[in-house]
């Protein structure tokens, strides 16, 4: 299977996996009162994706299927722990900040469930292309929330973008209403159940409308 | 193959994958080793430079710790006290003592105490208090921290080491009073434990 698109679309969308498989809501439901935090982790989340999605792949042929998952489990162990030492190097700031969530990547089952569901099973370059895009779609999910909650939380955006592109990025910070005092809900983790729930929801409409749309026209070409 | 020696090589195979993986993990952390640390002793620095301005000192704050054991500062562990000095002369003691009540839990703060007794100021630098009420104590979402820089055991006396509600001469943070009363509450015990142990603190050399 070598359909680009299809890689592409599976991941951003039609089987995102924070929307449609609703894998690793840990670390997304914990990590995003913030856009920056969840940018972080996001990219984090993409970086492992990718290492573990082309080590399995490259390995495929010669991991017997018995001894397959405790193998996957030690290429994302290895492969978190990497992007939590980096990420400790050239980041630290705001390692301390979703630091602990990082480690929390390994429970992730999104990425071992691609490594079983897709590089398992495909070439390198695709399953590349399956975990970036995997990746980009639980991200941009994780800004979706990230946004939402940060607005309404703290009536704010792109706060403490310093702690990712260094002091200069304080200019980022909008402050979108003056003398807001925050709605707390936003903030806490029912807040981001609830703006979870709302983008699940609203995604299932969008794809009603388009099956509609779709099997309309098939009806009509029919008649 | 016979079974046991299809088990053999599975076993290698998967003790292969352990090694190499740890190889590349411990390859990873000494490159980095050197780099992490540094960042940890800027981040260190950065919060005791918040309290002892870089100018105020000529020592390495980090470096000149001793680690004390008292009830007094809310916790039964060792607790870190950084010592500033100047051309060894003692300059101030950053003590990070904890406040055990907080509404969820301990607050973990540095309270930077100058060689007279007078308060440089407070950070807290650990808390799981509620974002948007009790958060106010960190000096990053609110300015409430700083109304304890230049007091003292002195200033004011012993009963009024407490919130306004309660008769004190401190703001109460709005809707966090538990949060505020268990920080009012750990500055003034570091302060007495301070007064009593002065010398103590600045003599003993950890490092030495």
């Amino acid at each position: 299977m070598s359909d680009y698109n299809k890689i592409i679309s599976d991941g951003l969308w039609k089987n995102n996996p924070a929307t449609v498989q609703l894998l690793g809501l840990c670390p997304l439901l914990a990590v995003t009162s913030t856009v920056v935090n969840a940018l972080g982790l996001g990219l984090a989340t993409i970086l492992v994706l990718v290492i573990s999605n082309i080590t399995v792949s490259l390995i495929r042929n010669i991991v017997r299927p018995e001894i397959r998952i405790p193998v996957f489990v030690l290429v994302i162990a290895s492969a978190v722990t990497i992007t939590d030492i980096i990420m400790q190097a050239f980041f630290y700031e705001l390692y301390l900040i979703i630091g602990l969530f990082i480690a929390l990547i390994t429970t992730n089952c999104a990425i071992i469930a691609r490594a079983e569901a897709f590089a398992s099973k495909n070439t390198v370059a695709d399953s590349a292309l399956d975990g970036l895009f995997m990746g980009l779609g639980f991200t941009a999910v994780l800004l979706v929330l990230g946004t939402l909650r940060e607005i309404i939380g703290f009536g704010t955006l792109f706060q403490q973008f310093d702690l990712m592109f260094g002091e200069g990025a304080q200019w980022m910070k909008i402050t979108l209403f003056d003398n807001y005092d925050g709605y707390l809900l936003a903030i806490l983790p029912p807040g981001a159940f609830i703006g979870l729930g709302l983008i699940i929801a609203i995604k299932n409409v969008i794809d009603k409308k388009r099956e509609k749309a779709v099997t309309g026209i098939l009806q009509q070409s029919a008649t | 193959m016979k079974p046991g020696k299809s088990m053999l090589v599975s076993a290698s195979l998967l003790a292969a994958f352990a090694i190499g993986g740890t190889a590349i993990v411990a390859l990873t952390y000494t490159n980095t080793a050197d780099r992490v640390s540094q960042n940890k002793r800027d981040y260190t620095l950065g919060k005791l430079h918040e309290l002892i301005k870089p100018d105020q000192h000529t020592n390495d704050m980090d470096r000149d710790t001793i680690q004390v054991q008292d009830k007094m500062l809310g916790t039964k562990e060792k607790v870190l006290v950084y010592r500033a000095r100047k051309n060894n002369q003692p300059v101030a003691a950053i003590i990070q003592s904890v406040a055990p009540d907080g509404y969820s839990g301990r607050i973990e703060m540095l309270v930077a105490i100058k060689y007279g007794g007078e308060l440089a100021g407070v950070r807290v630098v650990g808390h799981r208090e509620t974002p948007g009420l009790g958060d106010a104590i960190d000096a990053r979402k609110s300015d409430w921290i700083e109304q304890f820089s230049g007091k003292s055991l002195q200033n004011p006396g012993e009963t009024a080491w407490k919130v306004n509600r309660d008769g004190g001469k401190f703001d109460q943070i709005t809707s966090a009073t538990i949060t505020s009363r268990a920080v009012i509450k750990c500055i003034h015990n570091t302060l007495k434990y301070y007064e009593l142990n002065r010398d103590y603190l600045f003599k003993k050399q950890d490092n030495e």
